[in-house]
């Protein structure tokens, strides 16, 4: 097991080419639940639990079954109800373990399954021909890299909610200028080159 | 509603992208240029065509319980039918646009429309919903994409458009400027919303 390529991947994966800010996947609930830092929080860590998991089970699907049967046109289908169907196993299990968060994030689970960050890293790890473990360890970390960027708004947004800003600008425009902000600082990454 | 007024709402009343703010990851991932803008545009909204068409035959026959995941199989179907088109007719496209062709799948524009509207109404407004913000969503893309490609590349389809002495603003088509161009678009939507309204 080659530990290098690992930390590269998770390095890269959160910092280099956030799945936020650089790559653009899983806008909505980033502009949707990042008003409040307990929510955004929330919906974080149920993110990273369910990429992790999704990373692990749409690969080997993908590489077991429609790559030896020849449908590998079918992947979007496929992952799309896989990870429907995982997601609706967490919000069970959420509703039952954790209420007040299920209370918290309210509309914004179901939306996980329309989360785009989710099915696109369940598409890049075959796209990048990774392998089991690193699929994995990338999913963990992209979950890690949009909750960080989400965090991160959610504590801009608390303050900007004090701000004054010109009106047509308030909401989600002044969100949308701020994150254009802090992907210029991601941009900054782009520089390191891990080899 | 009259059929016109179903229509045009996708147009300007409740353009998806400036009003109701869905499908956003397309939106800014792909508009680097008009070309891409308009060709991510144009499959999103033949998915969405035939995601309405689809969903408003059968609405009858879907259980309440079911009908989220059904509607979700109904779309896969489309993009992966959009996806194998784009990759045989239009190659460097495909390329270009790369994952966010499977990715349509998500866009919550298509989800949005076949639960609010294609399970509620009969197929011929389904079809004119389906149309007009299919139009919205690729003018849309399109003045995002051409503000980006003038300004950050100096060209417009690909035509030099300034003058040699003019430095292209690369920020804007990098992720920042997807970001920042977007958010001033909404906000000039709003002031143009308020200056009417002021009247």
């Amino acid at each position: 097991m080659n530990f290098d390529s690992l930390f590269v991947i998770v390095i890269s994966t959160i910092f280099i080419n956030n799945f936020v800010l650089s790559r653009f996947l899983g806008l909505c609930p980033f502009l949707g639940v990042s008003r409040n830092l307990n929510s955004a929080f929330g919906m974080g860590m149920a993110v990273i639990f369910v990429m992790t998991i999704a990373s692990f089970v749409t690969w080997p699907i993908y590489q077991l079954i429609l790559v030896p049967y020849g449908i590998t046109y079918l992947r979007t289908i496929v992952f799309i109800l896989v990870i429907a169907s995982l997601v609706q196993f967490v919000e069970m299990v959420m509703n039952k373990t954790a209420p007040a968060l299920y209370q918290a994030l309210g509309i914004f689970l179901p939306l996980i399954t329309t989360n785009c960050a989710i099915l696109g890293v369940a598409v890049l790890n075959i796209e990048d021909e990774l392998t089991l473990i690193e699929s994995l360890v990338q999913g963990l970390s992209a979950g890690i890299g949009f909750t960080l960027a989400l965090v991160l708004m959610a504590g801009i947004r608390e303050r900007l909610e004090l701000g004054q800003v010109p009106e047509s600008l308030r909401g989600v425009p002044i969100a949308l200028v701020c994150a254009g902000l802090m992907s210029i600082a991601f941009l900054g990454f782009a520089g390191f080159s891990i080899k | 509603m009259s059929a016109w007024k179903i229509f045009i709402r996708g147009l300007w009343e409740d353009v998806p992208l400036f009003r109701l703010v869905l499908g956003l990851c397309p939106a800014l991932a792909v508009t680097t240029s008009l070309r891409n803008g308009l060709g991510m545009g144009l499959a999103t909204a033949s998915v969405l065509l035939g995601s309405n068409f689809v969903v408003s035959l059968v609405r009858k026959a879907i259980p309440a319980k079911i009908r989220i995941p059904s509607f979700i199989v109904v779309i896969a179907s489309f993009v992966t039918i959009v996806d194998l088109v784009m990759h045989g007719f239009t190659p460097e496209l495909h390329k270009a646009l790369g994952i966010f062709i499977p990715l349509i799948v998500v866009n919550c524009l298509i989800l949005g429309r076949a639960e609010a509207f294609a399970s509620k109404n009969s197929l011929g407004r389904s079809l004119l919903d389906a149309a007009g913000m299919g139009l919205g969503f690729i003018l849309a893309l399109c003045i995002l994409g051409s503000v980006r490609e003038i300004l950050g590349s100096g060209t417009i389809g690909g035509f030099v458009l300034t003058p040699e002495s003019y430095r292209p603003v690369l920020l804007l088509i990098l992720p920042p400027g997807g970001f920042i161009v977007y958010g001033l678009l909404i906000a000039w939507f709003n002031l143009l919303d308020s200056e009417r309204g002021g009247r």
